[in-house]
């Protein structure tokens, strides 16, 4: 007899029915979590309420800012390392399809994207069937104007003396050891980059813009930052390095300086504008007011919005307190 | 095996017309239908084969399920629209992307989806299986016997065998039971959750079959419709070899799903099987429905998808005018086109254009609909959760039928409701009757039921009342014993009744329905017992003595007729409670009913003979004459009487020996104490709660149906025995005629009887109509409008009214009628409309009997809630298919109506009437001033519009509020298109809107005029089935999960066990659902707005070519990863009102209804402000980084940093209730960013172009710089708007932010108590009802104690000043008290605990519900309103009283009135400055 099925168990058809188990309820369990009773802090936005808030945050913004507003005018002295940077304006590096026309893989060295660079290199791929080492419209517009600092020491000498611009130490580590490198193989460089060519722009291959090994081909440095696409039309990138000899004299001391610029860039056809700046840096980056002004703005404002909340909230309170009473 | 059967369908729709034809299966010598398949053919010859048993519910298959899922997902625009703009992206020409990465997204949104209607396929496919491997008994030709099959190998034609409590595989037609009347009952509550049973019957032909059913023999033809989901009708019949043909009638169909009960075993033969099953049919999926809030989301959308195209258009503009200019001077940075040509400005700006938008995609969210989905199941999840919508007493919880409209119950206006079921409990309890002219008050069972409510209210206070019963049964007569007795052990019951025993009793009733004490016990009238009995043994007498019964008098055998109407006129089956369904039979051999003409000719033609038309053929030449009919009948029954006679004197009843009531009422309760199961209880199962009462209340009067039979019903009465009634037909209610009758050969007299039971309006038009000449003409007219008159004051005392009548048929009117009657029952067409006309020729010239009033109770808390919703400014519509006094009575007892409140009655008997009367009233409703005068219109059309009561004169401010009652007939004219608008116009004027005598159509009608004319958003409520097409047109619809079935909750969105949890599910939950989602929604907008502006402001410093400076990784998968959790944990459990909050005040709710929290101010303000934010947090950087070496993505990288502290800081500013789960989702979201960042920007060093991000964000993590800004930033771009809600919090808060001040401040004043007790001497009791009380933490409960008793504060108000109502008296009357309150909150405690020790009967009321106060009181309300008030101002103190209860004495129960009275001012002190805050808020 199938007399143990539990007429219960129909589940086609019929709508869900009521359940038959009787020793089963269907009471909800009674936990904070489904019974929307967990613990909650529950803040309630008024002047009362919030204005500590916009006191803390003034009474913190303001020395910030001062903090910021002064090492950033501090940078002016020329001690310690100086760095020397290019700046362009007007130079759209973040163009959509500028900042594509690149092949990372062989700017890496990888053997088959040197040969065979990627399509985003169009039409900066191939140049009489070689292909173009490396490849794309970034690198096609390296920045190549020549930049020599001398230092024309004093009147009575009056041959420039070069001060010494450090090529190296301008490129982010890992771009220098991790990103960018050269193809392998034996031989020199030369041999390395056999069976490509240059750059339509470029007077000389890559393996010809630097004399020292470590800082030719890829990992020429004035390539890996000129790569670094910049975000903004108007940027500097870091050119050169003048270290800081001793401790005794400034780095650059005081006088009259002679820069000699081999004008190869041209930077009319876009009506950008070329600079050279030099400037020490600090804990926290070359020279910039903004950051500190805008901290003792903010706080200053926050600080007068928290005032007119306390008086607001005073008399917001005698109000209701006369109505409650 | 048989690729014929095979081939089939999945719901095949109905075909052309024609009809199907089934044979056996077991002959496979039939030419046309191959071997087994032979079963089944359709007339026309070529037709598809039906289904077989196996079910399938699954929609896809291995193969087709990828296919087809997909199909199923593109149904969505939105997925349209984020593939199509992942392909754009392959388009080398402007490709923004990586190909493979744009489609990420959409490809996982479209998985995720996938897998889960997977998963759930998976699940249907499992119950598939197992119900498919359901065995079954077929009979096998080749074994010649039963065979064990799987259900899903049946096939139509098939033989199946059933036993007890196995369920229907298919649809069955009944062609064998063991039962010998060939009946067999059946439980459909797997199929409408209706609990009682129902009867089947054997195919005619079939059922006198001496032998055991053999299905070889069976070579029958079975025709009968094609398959069809109508559960109430089925039409058919079968051709027997000899060509005979019999109709076929749902009687005769076992439904799939249906559970065979009491009845051991049955074979049919499959009709329809599997999915042609009629239960299958009728099972559609779940509904789909959109909620007015994603509508106007859609909206905004739209919106959204036009600012995307002005930005692209913008910056396809900006782009081709940076080409044109930059170009010509071969600018270095410009790079040509692949071929090495440049390209023209204008191409440039169309790719320009179609790049951006792929860029700002983000724009329109891709995990908007995702995230709004998963909100809305976890909405529904804690709304199923909900404790306080669990309904102990049913075990049955809320239950959310439609996933996607939770927000919809925030922002209901009208609500709709059903009367009988929805605001009652549906639980018939007999009132009182009038029969022949006379009314029996019943006051001793109106006392009754009066004490029932009490001992629902007050389960404490038994004591002293019991002292007052038990004396007031000394002087009064039986009853008081009676009932003594009986409130006795129904008190103890309840008070032993712990919550399992409540449970036990409820799982019992529920199995049999309608068997509460309440609704059985009815005390009844001494007077009319007395008369009853009386008869009863005149008859007795009479008939010993073969005298007719024409000496009884006519009020009398009015009586007599009028109990015998009430037994036997209905469907109730009859079962006994020991042997559950199993039927009580004492079987006499009876000849079946009457079935054929020829049936008929032969047991009556003697008299036909004889009896020349004299129509009252007078009873001695019946008897007589038809002796060879019908003496079989007769002396059975003597012999029966006399032998039951026997078998009582066996038994020590005296019941039967006593000759008066008084001794017999002794009996009972002496009877009772010793054993109180010995006398045998009958249970009775009806298919309405009506029947069910009437027979009960037949029963008080010792006139108890026993058992009933298909052919025969039998009474027994304390005198004349068991009268057995052959009955001949039964002509079932239905909602047209309004009426059933029986008819019945009556034993005593041997006349044919109809009698009929119906609603009044009809039975009163059917009467005969009786001339004024004769005193007996007039008294029956004086009869008549005396019952009118009765039937009125049952009307206006709310009580649900039939009358009852009979009809004498002569043999030869009887014969007329059964010839139609036949003809119409075999007729295979339009068969239900002969029988109805067959039905109308046979209820006429009745004779009236009686009628009777039945009570059908308020549920709990109907009242209460009502008023609440009124607070929240629901507009309350009660749709009611009952009288419009009983409608009007109920809607006053449930206040809907106030009795200050003008009530305009519509009744119009003409288009043109109803025209005319509704112009008068808005006449009437514009031009009433501050003076409202009374008028009472009265045309020469019978209609009426008159104010009930004038406005009382301190209301003239506000004016009284208006109430429109209109009946059925004046509101079908009201809805014609020419005056809905003037109906609507009205309705919209008064508070209250009630419509008598609606039929369902007309509901559906009017919720339809409201929904599409006023744009309102609309509920409907209601318990059956003629609630379904209300429940459907609602843009909400709520059904009750009650006693009359489950068809209302199968169309409903929602499902309540009661209508009191509706108040909970609209102000707590659908304030809830609304707010979180409406500010999830704004929430989302804003963030993508941000997000995207911050790249739209990028485009001016890129030459506009779509360059984007944040990584394309982030961008894509900000929003789905990063910024995600947060904002789903925030939408899912954000409270910005505490649900106590809300329930004190409702008035709460009022800001979904207006979408105060989503209207378009709010959308725009929220895009000005990301517009606004994104200014800041481009701007910040860039200055910080103008001029400097930066990279574009070592620029982007802190963007992208900054608008996630910006969104999450946002969040937190809108953000109402921080638990740990949003501080975890919050850090969540910022460590799995940094984590992210990290890993990828060192997992490749020459991957991911163009942005190649090696090592970025660690080179970011060591400049100082970074933090700066993303400390200075997000801060920067949030003061505003925190300055702003600052601001608005403090001078303009809006009613929500009031709410949850007051609600603070609560919690606050009630601090100080609990401190002190947290120092030490917390009772150990008090800690223990602290967490019984279902709350978790002390400080919860306390703030639920708070809410408590302002909530009962509020309810103050009637003791004051029953007339004045609502809050401005509260504040009147307490500010006073208050002055003289010493200043400060610890005051409270106090005066709490000094009441407290002297009401400890009352504290546990407060564990059990907040809004549970006395509803009975208000049903009879006005005398006893001073005491209710007393009642919930107890409760009010027992909140407190809870809190600091010391010792607990029962002893000063008596004193604790007066003494309350004297200290309860204390307490409401504080309370009252709370709420007097509150209003000052407001």
């Amino acid at each position: 007899m199938a007399m143990n099925c539990n007429p219960k168990d129909e589940v086609d058809g019929g709508p869900p029915c009521a359940p038959g188990g009787a020793a089963k309820t269907r009471r909800p369990d009674n936990t904070a979590f489904k019974q929307q009773r967990l613990p909650a802090w529950q803040p309630i936005l008024t002047a009362g309420t919030v204005l500590p808030t916009f006191f803390i945050v003034g009474l913190i913004f303001i020395p910030i800012g001062i903090g910021i507003f002064v090492t950033s005018n501090n940078i002016r002295e020329i001690e310690g390392n100086v760095f020397m940077y290019y700046g362009l304006s007007n130079f759209y590096q973040n163009h959509r399809r500028y900042v594509k026309s690149r092949d990372d893989s062989q700017l890496n060295g990888d053997p088959s994207a040197l040969h065979n660079p990627s399509k985003e290199c169009e039409p900066y791929r191939r140049n009489e069937d070689l292909p173009i080492a490396p490849c794309g419209a970034i690198a096609n517009s390296m920045f190549n104007d020549t930049l020599e600092l001398f230092l024309v020491s004093n009147e009575s000498d009056p041959t420039p003396k070069p001060i010494r611009l450090q090529r190296k130490g301008i490129a982010w580590w890992t771009d220098k050891h991790v990103k960018f490198r050269n193809p392998p193989g034996e031989g020199t460089l030369e041999e390395k980059f056999k069976g490509t060519t240059k750059p339509v722009n470029w007077p000389n291959p890559v393996y010809m813009l630097d004399s020292e090994e470590d800082n030719n081909g890829f990992i020429n440095e004035d390539l890996i930052v000129w790569m670094r696409t910049a975000a903004l039309p108007t940027f500097r990138k870091l050119y050169r390095l003048i270290e800081r000899t001793d401790d005794l004299h400034p780095t650059l001391p005081a006088g009259q300086y002679f820069l000699n610029i081999t004008y190869n860039y041209p930077v009319h056809s876009f009506d950008g504008r070329k600079r050279m700046i030099l400037s020490t840096i600090s804990w926290m980056g070359g020279k910039n007011p903004f950051l500190g002004i805008a901290y003792i703005t903010v706080g200053s404002i926050s600080f007068l919005l928290g005032v007119v909340l306390l008086v607001i909230n005073h008399k917001y309170r005698n109000s209701s307190n006369t109505a409650d009473t | 095996m048989e690729p014929a059967g095979r081939r089939r369908r999945r719901r095949r729709r109905r075909g052309d017309g024609g009809a199907r034809t089934v044979r056996s299966g077991l002959h496979p010598g039939l030419p046309a239908l191959g071997s087994r398949g032979a079963r089944l053919g359709l007339h026309g010859g070529c037709a598809p084969p039906a289904a077989d048993n196996r079910l399938k519910t699954t929609k896809y298959t291995l193969l087709s399920f990828v296919p087809k899922n997909l199909f199923e997902q593109f149904h969505r625009l939105a997925n349209v629209y984020f593939v199509l703009i992942a392909l754009l992206n392959f388009a080398p020409a402007v490709n923004a992307f990586q190909p493979g990465l744009a489609l990420a997204p959409v490809l996982f949104i479209l998985a995720v989806t996938a897998l889960k209607d997977l998963w759930e396929d998976y699940s249907r496919h499992r119950s598939d299986l197992a119900i498919n491997h359901r065995g079954c008994l077929v009979f096998s030709r080749e074994e010649k016997k039963y065979v064990h099959r799987f259900w899903k190998e049946i096939h139509v034609g098939d033989f199946v065998r059933l036993h007890c409590n196995e369920i229907i595989p298919a649809d069955v037609l009944l062609l064998s039971s063991s039962d010998p009347d060939g009946l067999c009952h059946i439980e459909t509550a797997n199929l409408d959750g209706e609990t009682n049973l129902k009867r089947r019957q054997v195919v005619r032909g079939f059922s006198e079959l001496v032998s055991e059913f053999n299905p070889l023999t069976f070579t029958s033809i079975i025709e009968c419709e094609k398959p069809n989901n109508d559960l109430s009708r089925f039409r058919g019949c079968i051709i027997h070899s000899n060509g005979e043909k019999a109709g076929l009638h749902k009687e005769n169909l076992l439904l799939r799903g249906c559970t065979i009960r009491n009845t051991e075993a049955v074979v049919g033969i499959v009709i329809y099987a599997g999915h042609e099953t009629k239960a299958l049919l009728n099972n559609s999926g779940p509904r789909y429905k959109r909620s007015q809030l994603e509508r106007q989301m859609n909206c905004d959308v739209l919106w959204c998808v036009l600012l995307l195209i002005c930005m692209s258009l913008f910056s396809a503009v900006g782009h081709g005018l940076w080409v044109r200019r930059y170009q010509e001077k071969k600018a270095l940075f410009d790079v040509p086109e692949a071929d090495g040509s440049s390209l023209s400005p204008v191409t440039a700006a169309v790719y320009s254009f179609l790049t951006m938008i792929i860029v700002l995609q983000v724009l329109i969210p891709i995990s908007l609909y995702v995230s709004i989905e998963i909100v809305k199941v976890c909405q529904v999840y804690f709304i199923n959760q909900d404790l306080d919508l669990y309904d102990e007493e049913t075990d049955s919880q809320l239950q959310c039928r439609a996933l996607n409209i939770t927000e919809d119950l925030g922002q209901i206006q009208y609500i709709f409701s059903d009367k009988t079921g929805t605001l009652t409990e549906n639980k018939m309890v007999f009132r009182r009757c009038t029969v022949s002219g006379v009314e029996y008050s019943h006051d001793a069972n109106a006392q009754r039921l009066a004490r029932y409510q009490e001992a629902d209210s007050e389960e404490e206070e038994v004591v002293p009342k019991r002292g007052s019963w038990s004396q007031r049964g000394s002087i009064g007569s039986h009853q008081g014993v009676r009932m003594m007795h009986r409130t006795q052990s129904t008190k103890s019951h309840r008070r032993t009744g712990s919550r399992a025993e409540a449970k036990r009793a409820s799982m019992l009733s529920r199995h049999t329905a309608f068997s509460s004490p309440m609704e059985k016990d009815i005390t009844p009238d001494p007077k009319l017992l007395e008369k009853v009995s009386e008869c009863d043994k005149g008859l007795a007498i009479s008939r010993h003595q073969e005298q007719p019964l024409a000496h009884l008098s006519p009020e009398l055998s009015d009586i007599f007729d009028f109990f015998i109407a009430l037994t036997i006129c209905n469907t109730v089956v009859v079962t006994s409670p020991d042997q559950p369904r199993q039927k009580v039979r004492v079987r006499f051999e009876l000849k079946s009913p009457v079935k054929t003409i020829e049936d008929f000719l032969r047991r009556f033609t003697p008299s036909r003979l004889t009896s020349v038309c004299s129509s009252t053929g007078s009873l001695a030449t019946n008897k007589s004459n038809h002796k060879s009919g019908s003496s079989l009948l007769s002396n059975l029954s003597n012999d029966s009487v006399f032998l039951k006679l026997e078998e009582r004197l066996g038994q020590p009843a005296p019941s039967l020996a006593s000759n008066g009531y008084s001794s017999q009422a002794e009996s009972w309760a002496s009877e009772r104490k010793p054993e109180p199961g010995q006398e045998q209880e009958l249970r009775y199962e009806a298919e309405s709660p009506d029947e069910a009462a009437l027979v009960y209340a037949a029963r008080a009067y010792n006139c108890a149906l026993v058992d009933r039979l298909p052919d025969q019903v039998s009474v027994e009465l304390p005198h004349l025995g068991r009268l057995t009634f052959e009955l001949l037909h039964t002509l079932g209610f239905d909602s047209i005629r309004k009426r059933m009758s029986v008819v019945i050969r009556h034993p005593l007299t041997d006349e044919i009887n109809v009698y009929t039971k119906g609603a009044d309006s009809v039975v009163m038009d059917l009467l005969l109509p009786c001339s004024s000449e004769d005193a007996r003409g007039r008294h029956q007219k004086r009869i008549r409008s005396k019952t009118q008159s009765f039937l009125n004051l049952y009307a206006v005392e709310g009580l649900r009214t039939l009358c009852i009548a009979k009809r004498v048929l002569s043999k030869e009117e009887y014969a007329c009628w059964l010839q139609g009657h036949l003809e119409a029952e075999s007729s295979l067409d339009n068969r239900e409309e002969l029988l109805f006309q067959s039905a109308l020729r046979l209820e006429t010239n009745l004779h009236l009997l009686g009628a009777t009033g039945i009570e059908d109770r308020l549920q709990d808390g109907v009242p209460e809630t009502i008023s609440k919703l009124r607070q929240a400014g629901l507009q309350i519509w009660v749709l009611t298919g009952d009288k419009q006094e009983t409608a009007i009575n109920i809607a006053h007892a449930c206040k809907l109506l106030d009795h200050d409140e003008e009530i305009i009655t519509l009744n119009a008997e003409s288009q043109e009437a109803c025209a005319a009367l509704l112009e008068q009233c808005l006449q009437y409703v514009q031009s009433r001033g501050p003076h409202s005068t009374p008028k009472k219109t009265e045309g020469n059309v019978s209609v009426g519009f008159f104010p009930l009561c004038s406005a009382p004169p301190q209301s003239t401010a506000r004016g009284p509020s208006l109430s429109l009652v209109i009946d059925g007939r004046s509101l079908a004219y009201a809805l014609e298109k020419n005056l809905e608008d003037k109906f609507l116009f009205l309705a919209k004027q008064c508070r209250s809107v009630l419509c008598c005598r609606s039929t369902p159509l007309q509901k559906s009608m009017v919720v339809k005029l409201v929904r599409s004319k006023l744009k309102a958003m609309t509920l409907a409520i209601g318990d059956g089935a003629n609630d379904v097409s209300m429940i459907q047109v609602a843009d909400v619809g709520v059904g009750i999960s009650g006693q009359e079935g489950m068809q209302a909750v199968m169309a409903s969105d929602f499902a309540v066990p009661k209508f009191r949890y509706l108040e909970r599910l609209l102000i707590v939950h659908g304030h809830w659902c609304y707010s979180r989602l409406a500010n999830m929604v704004l929430y989302f907008f804003y963030k993508n707005t941000m997000f995207v502006g911050l790249l739209f402001w990028f485009q001016f410093y890129c030459g506009f070519s779509a360059s984007a400076m944040i990584d394309q990784w982030y961008l894509i998968f900000f929003n789905l990863l990063f910024s995600s959790l947060p904002q789903l944990v925030t939408g899912v459990l954000d409270k910005d009102v505490s649900a106590d909050t809300l329930l004190l005040e409702p008035q709460l709710y009022k800001s979904g209804q207006k979408m105060e929290e989503y209207r378009p101010r709010a959308f725009w303000l929220n895009m000005v402000d990301a517009a606004f934010q994104s200014l800041v947090c481009f701007f910040i950087p860039y200055m910080a980084y103008y001029d400097s070496d930066v990279d574009m993505f070592t620029w982007g990288t802190p963007i992208t940093a900054i608008a996630l502290l910006t969104f999450l800081l946002h969040l937190g500013i809108e953000t109402k209730t921080w638990t740990w789960l949003n501080w975890v989702a919050c850090g969540f979201s910022i460590l799995l960013f940094l984590t992210v960042a990290l890993i990828y920007n060192s997992a490749c060093a020459t991957c991911y172009p163009p942005s190649n991000p090696y090592w970025t964000m660690q080179t970011l993590l060591g400049d100082p710089v970074f933090y700066l800004i993303c400390l200075i930033t997000p801060v920067t771009a949030l003061l505003p708007r925190l300055f702003f809600r600052a601001l608005q919090g403090s001078l303009f808060p809006t009613q929500l932010q009031l709410g949850r001040q007051l609600a603070k401040k609560c919690r606050k004043t009630l601090q100080t108590p609990k401190e002190r007790f947290a120092q030490g001497h917390l009772p150990q009791e008090l800690k223990a009802e602290l967490s019984q009380g279902g709350t978790g933490s002390p400080s919860e409960s306390l703030s639920k104690d708070c809410a408590l008793q302002t909530s009962q504060h509020l309810q103050q108000p009637p003791v004051c000043s029953p007339e004045a109502s609502g809050e401005p008296s509260t504040v009147d009357t307490s500010v006073p008290l208050r002055e003289n309150s010493p200043r400060g909150s610890p005051g409270s405690s106090i005066p709490g605990a000094a009441v407290s020790g002297e009401c400890p009967g009352h504290l546990r009321r407060k564990s059990l519900s907040t809004s549970r106060a006395a509803p009975l009181q208000s049903l009879f309300s006005l005398p006893n309103f001073s005491s209710l008030g007393c009642v919930s101002s107890l409760s009010l103190v027992s909140g407190l009283g809870s809190v600091l209860r010391f010792s607990s004495s029962s002893l000063h129960v008596d004193k604790r009135d007066s003494e309350f009275l004297s200290s309860s001012p204390q307490p409401e002190q504080d309370l009252s400055g709370l709420q007097r805050q509150a209003t000052g808020y407001v």
